[in-house]
């Protein structure tokens, strides 16, 4: 019997609470079940182990290079701000919720397949790294409120599965626009984003009388092309934030450059401070390289798995796919969503800091390089198809205000997290967090009862809306276009 | 042979490139090892590959390679994975 003990004890602590172990343990899961030959499955378990500890070893370099922009931001403006970015909010929060991330993880895509075969919402969720994201964010909801063991993993995995099938149903007549009737969904949480600005596209078609021309018929100047590349964009963004924050706390009359450098450990001569930025820049762009490598990794072992027993168990289901699938259908609609959604996280920032951040208590948000690229170029594609190259920018535009708003406002359902300096970034992970981290609050059963609730509630509507539109063939923007031949 | 996969992050659509072109493959009984990569890693990664698939935008970006680059306009079309990797490999 105590042997018994000694080996169960054995297994909770060293292996069920390590999440990297986990993640190693459910891809071999996967990959057996799919009768993979022993080599495949000890490579792929070996891989997807050493890739959940890469991004652990990234989110150190991450870690380094946002301490001191938080002293500088606090140091100047007197309020805190933060950079939303997925990848790095991701690694940092696995070193305290990793094991119930790996769980929800695992048990989260089979509650999406059981609710996509029990329902009419018949989607396959497929972005890996979404379903690990978001897994990350729940996990750290339900243990700030104190939840944690069995309860936790079957809450945060019915809230998981959740989202992967309702988002892709809501986004789907606006992707019908964009793809034209392709067999393939939209599986990003961005997806609020996107019906946003598939609405700002319908909107300025009908304000125009018609749908504008497509962004496809303009020549864009190929200097901007350097933006497709995001790690570059990351960093040149970055090191803008650095440098006017840094140069805007030791500027401060009261402050001045001695002080300032002590303050976040630096020389206190302009050159050494400043080149201190440039390198605290490119460290941050290199720690989310080593995440992504790392998160490259463990979900290169566990989609191809995942996809294989869903074909089995939810036949002809619609797969969901990552944003950028939705890229070729309108390139220069992804650049121009990218720079309009920068703008409008750029005024909206100056609102924050302008009034309503002192009314709701909000902390700035700084744009994020890597959300505002995807989902910001998304919504412009969305925003392409139903209102044109107005539509277009107006996508963006209305995504980026999405996605400053959001984050600050989720910050405070995210406990110790929510002082990280960065932050989850994409609309879904803003409005599902906001939804669920409030009815969280309320702690004990209540609590629980209402985020089931909540789940079956969005479960029913989705369920409503795949057959009220997307089964009768809706397609938005249709009505516009018509109207415009004529 | 290695085949990369590349897309802006490296994560989604490059892994469902490399999802499809592993099916294409298995169509067309051709072994291969794939691979995905991130555009800034890319053209690095390119040394020692084969072939890179990826979309249309990004080859331009990726400039240049040492391997043949054939572009994919729809990631979800397992024809046109078929015919581009048959065109590409089969005949040499």
């Amino acid at each position: 019997m105590d042997a018994l003990l000694a080996i169960v004890k054995f297994l909770v602590d060293e292996i069920f609470s390590k999440p990297f172990y986990l993640v190693g343990l459910m891809t071999a899961v996967g990959l057996i079940a799919l009768r993979r030959p022993t080599s495949q499955v000890i490579g792929g378990t070996v891989k997807a182990t050493m890739g959940f500890l890469i991004l652990v070893a990234g989110a150190g370099t991450v870690v380094n290079a946002l301490e001191p922009l938080g002293k500088l931001i606090l140091g100047a403006t007197g309020a805190s701000g933060v950079v939303p970015t997925n990848e790095a909010i991701v690694a940092l929060a696995q070193s305290k919720y990793g094991a119930l991330t790996a769980w929800l993880m695992f048990l989260g895509f089979l509650a999406s397949l059981i609710i996509a075969r029990a329902t009419n919402l018949h989607y396959v969720f497929l972005t890996g790294h979404h379903i690990f994201y978001m897994a990350t964010m729940l996990a750290v909801i339900l243990v700030t409120v104190g939840m944690a063991g069995a309860g936790a993993a079957i809450v945060g995995a019915i809230l998981l599965g959740t989202i992967m099938v309702i988002m892709p149903a809501f986004a789907h007549p606006w992707m019908k626009a964009v793809t034209g009737g392709e067999k393939v969904a939209m599986g990003h949480f961005g997806s609020l984003g996107y019906i946003a600005g598939g609405l700002a596209g319908q909107i300025v078609a009908r304000v125009a009388g018609k749908k504008g021309k497509s962004s496809e018929e303009i020549e864009f100047p190929a200097g901007l092309r350097f933006l497709r590349e995001p790690m570059v964009g990351t960093a040149v963004a970055m090191l803008v934030i650095y440098v006017v924050f840094a140069v805007w706390y030791a500027g401060r009359g009261d402050v001045g450059l001695a002080r300032a450098a002590e303050a976040v450990g630096m020389n206190a001569t302009w050159g050494s401070y400043l080149m201190a930025q440039l390198l605290n820049a490119l460290n941050f762009g290199v720690g989310v390289a080593v995440i992504l490598l790392g998160v490259r990794t463990i979900i290169g072992e566990i989609v191809p798995a995942f996809a294989g027993i869903a074909e089995r168990v939810v036949p002809g289901a619609l797969p969901a796919l990552d944003c950028p699938v939705s890229f070729p259908y309108a390139p220069n609609a992804v650049l121009i969503g990218f720079l309009t959604s920068v703008l409008g996280g750029l005024i909206s920032l100056l609102l924050i800091a302008w009034g309503l951040g002192k009314a709701w208590v909000l902390t700035l948000i700084l744009p994020g390089m890597v959300p505002h690229f995807f989902t910001g170029g998304t919504a412009g594609v969305f925003g392409n198809a139903t209102g044109g190259r107005w539509g277009a920018a107006w996508g963006g535009f209305v995504n980026g205000i999405l996605i400053t708003f959001l984050p600050a406002f989720l910050l405070k359902v995210l406990g110790a997290l929510g002082f990280a300096n960065t932050t989850f970034g994409d609309a879904d992970f803003g409005w599902y967090g906001i939804v669920i981290g409030n009815i969280a609050q309320s702690k004990g059963t209540t609590g629980i009862v209402g985020m089931l609730v909540a789940a079956v509630v969005l479960i029913w509507f989705a369920s409503w809306f795949q057959r009220k539109y997307v089964e009768k063939g809706w397609v938005p923007g249709k009505a516009a276009a018509r109207a415009a031949k004529k | 042979m290695k085949i990369l996969a590349v897309c802006g992050m490296g994560l989604g659509s490059g892994l469902l490139l490399r999802m499809q072109a592993e099916k294409a493959l298995r169509q067309l009984g051709i072994d291969a090892d794939l691979e995905v990569a991130d555009i800034g890693s890319a053209r690095a990664m390119a040394q020692t590959a084969d072939l890179i698939l990826t979309s249309n935008e990004l080859a331009e970006q990726l400039g240049k390679v040492k391997p043949r680059v054939v572009t994919i306009s729809n990631f979800v079309d397992l024809k046109e994975m078929v015919e581009k990797l048959r065109a590409a490999l089969v005949k040499t």
